[in-house]
């Protein structure tokens, strides 16, 4: 009687073992890869009604972000600026520019300008932005280098983990309050970073809260 | 497994080169797998709300109300003990004194926590144009079409009263827009404190500066 396995069944199982050894590893590094708001949020960039650059009014003009973003430190919400926010300055400079069409137009009508929102959390997150830059954590920390932005986009993920890496380890980040705004500060070094990092921890009782309700009501 | 391998092979790289890297830049709204209550009937602060006519969350102020407390102290605003703090001290809030004239002098004690306060507010919103010295060339000034900024350290503002003055931030002036709805009452007058230290700095001489800073000066 003939063999009923021919030889190459010998080696069978282990090449179907590899195939699905690749299989599962591959899918399971493209889902860590991809599932996770670092692929799906970073990068967003929607176009906005003005072609509003950071870059020009931060970085080069050296406006502060209160001047625009006024209620930063005293509200839970960082306010984008009413349409006279804006006419302060281009009441006089570029008054009849085509591009700020729309400014003037929500500035004399009342109407909002429609920008497009780009940082977002999900609705059952409460956060507050004035507890955090009152306590030193500095807008680059969630918003990237936005003073070189010509055009916003997400710069970090936001998500939970994201929160997290600093909640639990707050002198990593932590800045000097006065430095909250400076957005090229830069510690001295890594080691300047916890020392000071703890001593206003300490000095300030920062405890940023861990639990669940901390943040989700 | 030849061709498994190859398909497999060929399969990565056609899903890489469409679903691309972390962080390329899409103008696309990022993709919610799981929405699980991401997104809730709930009034977020300038959010849209299809209810009201003009579709958004924030009310504008009624005609015909006065607004009752400031910022988010909800609990002493609805408080029965509540006191208008209009009523306890009026020129705080509009300028002017008892007889209606714009008021010499402050409504608050100036200390210097209060000055600090005028620096960190002024060289914020005021600093853009009239300059961080007050001269009027902030960094508007270069700019086509910014030819009225005025420098405050002109004879006129100088005898202006400080209500006067006051006024000025929270209302505008000509082409200069109102502050009101930006700085607090108390942080208006801080600014208007400040804003006299300038006009003050402006004329000093040599002979003003107190002696412990004159070295550091190098006078």
């Amino acid at each position: 009687m003939a063999n009923i396995f021919p030889k190459w069944t010998n080696i069978a199982p282990l090449k179907v073992a590899a195939c699905l050894l690749l299989f599962v590893g591959t899918v399971v590094l493209g889902i860590t890869y991809y599932a996770t708001p670092k692929w799906t949020e970073v990068g967003f960039q929607p176009i906005q009604p003005v072609a509003f650059s950071h870059a020009l009014h931060v970085d080069q003009l050296g406006l502060d972000c209160r001047y625009c973003h006024t209620y930063v430190d005293r509200s839970e919400h960082s306010n984008v600026p009413a349409a006279s926010t804006c006419m302060n300055c281009h009441s006089m400079v570029l008054s009849s520019d085509d591009r700020l069409a729309p400014v003037r137009e929500s500035y004399e009508s009342g109407e909002p300008v429609p920008w497009v929102r780009i940082h977002n959390t999900p609705d059952y997150v409460y956060f507050n932005h004035s507890v955090h830059v009152n306590r030193g954590v500095s807008c680059v920390e969630c918003h990237g280098q936005i003073n070189e932005m010509e055009e916003v986009y997400q710069a970090k993920s936001l998500s939970m983990a994201f929160c997290l890496e600093c909640h639990r380890n707050p002198e990593n980040f932590i800045r000097p309050p006065d430095e909250v705004y400076n957005l090229d500060w830069q510690p001295e070094s890594a080691a300047a970073q916890i020392e000071q990092g703890e001593k206003f921890v300490h000095d300030w009782k920062v405890m940023p809260p861990q639990s669940c309700s901390g943040c989700h009501r | 497994m030849r061709y498994f391998i190859g398909i497999w092979i060929f399969l990565i790289i056609a899903v890489v080169s469409l679903l691309g890297f972390r962080g390329s830049k899409s103008k696309d709204q990022p993709l919610y797998v799981f929405p699980d209550m991401d997104w809730q009937a709930k009034y977020l602060p300038q959010g849209e709300n299809k209810f009201f006519a003009d579709g958004r969350n924030d009310r504008p102020m009624v005609p015909g109300t006065a607004g009752r407390g400031y910022g988010n102290q909800l609990a002493s605003v609805f408080s029965a003990d509540y006191t208008d703090p209009v009523s306890e001290n009026p020129p705080l809030y509009s300028g002017k004194d008892d007889e209606g004239e714009w008021m010499r002098g402050f409504p608050v004690e100036v200390n210097d926590e209060f000055m600090l306060l005028g620096q960190q507010k002024y060289d914020i919103f005021c600093a853009v144009c009239h300059g961080a010295s007050g001269d009027g060339n902030g960094v508007v000034k270069q700019y086509e079409g910014a030819t009225l900024i005025a420098s405050l350290l002109q004879e006129r503002l100088m005898a202006m009263p400080e209500g006067e003055i006051f006024n000025t931030i929270t209302h505008g002036k000509l082409n200069m827009g109102a502050y009101g709805m930006k700085l607090r009452p108390d942080e208006r007058w801080a600014v208007v404190a400040y804003v006299r230290a300038l006009q003050l700095a402006s004329s000093a001489s040599v002979d003003d500066v107190p002696e412990q800073f004159k070295s550091e000066l190098g006078l």
